[in-house]
């Protein structure tokens, strides 16, 4: 028996996690784990509540990505008390929840992953970091702040709350947005437009060209992928749309959110909190070999990009192109989230402009009213990290009697755990390791942004 | 340099973290300049058991500033919190869950064994799926808030708290006086129209939005309670307000109480019951009283509903 490096906490994700990597006797990796941490059992403690009250209880599942939780939590009510949102109240519900992907990739990109391309995987764990990047690099990081900071108070100002939001109620949105919040949200937006453009140029020249040996390498495994595209042309969608489930070799299906128990299953190990969702349709059951994966899919950026077929706003689209005809269908590197993810910025803020320029954007006709009854909904969006699915059941007063939550990064915790022996398995031979060697292996999991 | 500081959270969703980010302008020389930031996960990579992981005991390093968000839910959780207190002089409660325990606390409503054999056993898992106990943390008995297992120096609710008011308690703590923090209720810093007892005699649910001018300023909106909505503004700390009126108020949607109580030791659900009876509100018709706690169910608050015994008949 061997000894097992013991990376606790992972850093700079936003859960909480481990990386326990077991080495044999001649010190070459045997095994390696990532173990989810915490478990605080959201399922259960909705049970009882009002339904209209979840989408303020679950928006507490993660504070990053707050705004996924409230309205794939909506969404579901709506359907549970059988109530259609005005269109107005659908399109301020999405415009808030596009510009909170926004501000969601600033803060991952540059403050929680870039330290390790900006300053280097190698460089002291005492720089590697937020500070280390406005030391280095001040006039970037001045501006990261001053956007992000755009971003959150444009929400904030707008929603009451960008944190931990209130403005989505099932049957519709709080509040109606008046024609001097549209023109001052319009001209915040196309601020945050133009950095998501500068961003995705940043990464391609000072991240991507130069590390493309890493990203050929580090934690790279093969998979399928699930996320959502328009119903109709198969585009890039976040708020709305159907299920697109491909499979390793680009093959793909289509459904409804509504059934996605006859597609996915969740397995569970007795060694981490999080439940591991896999492809149960493709009847091959649940295996995490790398050589030969079995149910195994990613969700997030990279799988977004993978399963679309298009991007319905113009810039965004061609960096899309130049992505696809780079990498292929469907790129596999698991760096290339990180990329994945500034396209994808630059479509958020696209869309959000698009959405204010919708001309009933400022219609007063908000929301409709709903009436607690039995039912059940399965609202979906999808989340910074993954594909959202929060399914309830209610009773006749309206109270939720069970729920099923799938949470984005969970869909990730499988493919996270070969990554990570991956890139452990690769990096550390024969006991020669050090700080960079395992800081790297943190690197294949922070791509996931978890 | 700066001055040393460590952060944790525990049982949390990071968004208290966010609302440190969302100091705005000042926030690049408090975490450059003001403050050393000595170990905090989020941010940077300082690990508990050595850098290449060698080690076998949970170490922090010292720092004089110690900022904790999160409710204590688990064994490590407790380790971590006792090591932040051994390493910190002056140790923060950050956020609801640290100070009240916060929504993971709506936990101690209910069996937790039995929730946590229902949450591996649904309709997308496994048949015969477990809880996991291998290499994962045991959990506590209840989710408690800080204070209830060590002693905390400071505390600043709030879900999330106001960026506003951790920057005064960063800016007092670095020139060594106390913190000016709100005393009031929600209430006295909302600015919407009270007109009077009596309008109402029972709370409804908030299925329709509140009736108000669109663009109009709040203070032309008559209060949500009088209105006729549950709002947890008379017994709910104040803090949140920013650019003048309550943060949930100034999305015309009523207050659900996430600063915890406003009175020390105060239950927000008695506390509540007190002000809709002085106010001839019926509160039977309160549909979920036990969610009148969601932000404060720790120290005892929020407790499993004793499950009916059932006497065999002879």
């Amino acid at each position: 028996m061997g000894k097992v490096i013991n990376i606790a906490p992972v850093s700079r994700i936003e859960g909480h996690a481990k990386i326990a990597i077991h080495l044999d006797d001649s010190g070459n990796v045997e095994d390696a784990f990532l173990h989810i941490q915490s478990l605080r059992g959201f399922e259960k403690f909705i049970e009882g509540r009002p339904a209209e009250e979840v989408p303020r209880i679950v928006n507490r599942i993660c504070g990053i990505c707050p705004w996924m939780h409230h309205l794939a939590s909506t969404k579901a009510v709506d359907q549970a008390f059988g109530v259609t949102p005005t269109a107005t109240g659908h399109k301020l519900r999405e415009m808030c929840q596009v510009m909170a992907h926004i501000n969601d990739k600033i803060l991952h990109f540059f403050f929680l992953a870039s330290p390790d391309f900006i300053l280097g995987p190698d460089s002291d764990y005492s720089v590697r970091n937020v500070m280390g990047v406005v030391k280095a690099v001040p006039e970037i990081a001045t501006q990261v702040v001053k956007m992000r900071q755009l971003g959150q108070m444009m929400l904030d100002k707008f929603a009451g709350k960008a944190i931990h939001p209130v403005a989505g109620v099932v049957g519709g949105f709080a509040k109606p947005m008046t024609e001097e919040e549209r023109l001052e949200l319009l001209e915040g937006t196309r601020t945050l437009l133009d950095f998501a453009s500068f961003a995705l140029d940043f990464g391609i020249t000072h991240v991507f060209e130069k590390y493309m040996d890493v990203i050929g390498e580090l934690g790279v495994i093969n998979t399928g992928f699930l996320g959502t595209v328009d119903r109709e042309d198969g585009s890039l969608r976040l708020y709305d749309g159907k299920l697109r489930l491909m499979k390793i070799d680009g093959s793909y299906v289509d459904f409804e959110g509504e059934d996605y128990l006859d597609y996915i299953g969740e397995h569970v190990e007795p060694w981490g909190y999080s439940k591991m969702p896999y492809a149960k349709s493709w009847n091959e059951g649940f295996d995490m070999s790398l050589d030969a994966p079995k149910g195994i899919y990613r969700a997030n950026t990279l799988a977004r990009i993978n399963v679309c077929d298009s991007i319905s706003t113009p810039r965004a689209q061609e960096a899309f192109e130049a992505f696809r005809s780079t990498f292929g269908r469907p790129a596999q590197q698991t760096l290339l989230y990180h990329y994945a993810r500034l396209i994808e910025m630059v479509y958020a803020c696209e869309r959000t402009i698009e959405l204010l320029e919708w001309e009933g954007i400022t219609d007063p006709n908000v929301r409709t009213k709903a009436e607690p009854k039995a039912g059940r909904g399965v609202g979906i969006v999808e989340a910074p990290r993954g594909t959202l699915i929060h399914d309830y059941t209610t009773d006749d007063n309206g109270c939720i009697v069970k729920a099923n939550l799938i949470v984005g990064t969970t869909h990730n915790i499988a493919p996270m755990n070969m990554s990570v022996k991956q890139a452990a398995t690769t990096l550390i031979k024969n006991g020669v390791y050090n700080e960079g060697l395992l800081n790297q292996v943190e690197m294949a999991v922070r791509a996931y942004d978890p | 340099m700066g001055v040393t500081t460590a952060m944790e959270s525990l049982g949390s969703c990071s968004g208290c973290e966010i609302a440190i980010l969302n100091i705005g302008e000042d926030l690049i020389p408090i975490i450059t300049e003001a403050l050393d930031i000595v170990h905090s996960p989020v941010l940077m990579d300082h690990k508990y058991f050595g850098q290449c992981g060698e080690g076998v005991t949970l170490t922090i390093p010292d720092a004089v500033v110690g900022i904790v968000s999160g409710g204590v839910c688990n064994h490590e959780h407790l380790e971590i919190l006792e090591e932040m207190r051994k390493k910190c002089k002056v140790l923060v409660a950050l956020g609801s869950c640290a100070t009240h325990g916060g929504i993971p606390a709506l936990m101690n409503g209910q069996d937790r064994a039995d929730s946590w054999q229902g949450i591996f056993n649904t309709v997308s898992t496994d048949p015969g799926s477990e809880v996991p106990t291998i290499e994962v943390p045991a959990p506590l008995d209840r989710v408690y808030a800080c204070d209830e297992k060590v002693k905390i120096d400071l505390q600043l609710p709030g879900c999330p708290p106001n960026p506003e008011l951790i920057a005064e308690v960063i800016f007092s703590l670095l020139e060594d006086r106390p913190p000016v923090l709100p005393t009031k209720s929600v209430c006295d810093t909302c600015p919407t129209k009270r007109e009077g007892k009596g309008a109402v005699d029972m709370v409804k649910r908030f299925l329709e939005n509140a009736e108000f001018e669109p663009g109009a300023p709040l203070d032309e909106m008559r209060c949500l309670l009088e209105q006729g909505y549950m709002c947890m503004g008379p017994v709910t700390a104040a803090g949140c307000a920013k650019r003048g009126a309550p943060r949930c108020i100034s999305a015309r949607v009523p207050c659900r109480g996430c600063f915890g109580p406003v009175r020390k030791d105060g239950n927000q659900l008695l506390d509540m019951m007190n002000a809709l009876a002085s106010n001839g509100i019926d509160y039977k018709t309160v549909i979920d009283k036990k969610s009148l706690l969601r932000f404060s169910g720790a120290h005892g608050r929020l407790r499993p509903t004793k499950k009916k015994i059932v006497t065999e008949k002879k």
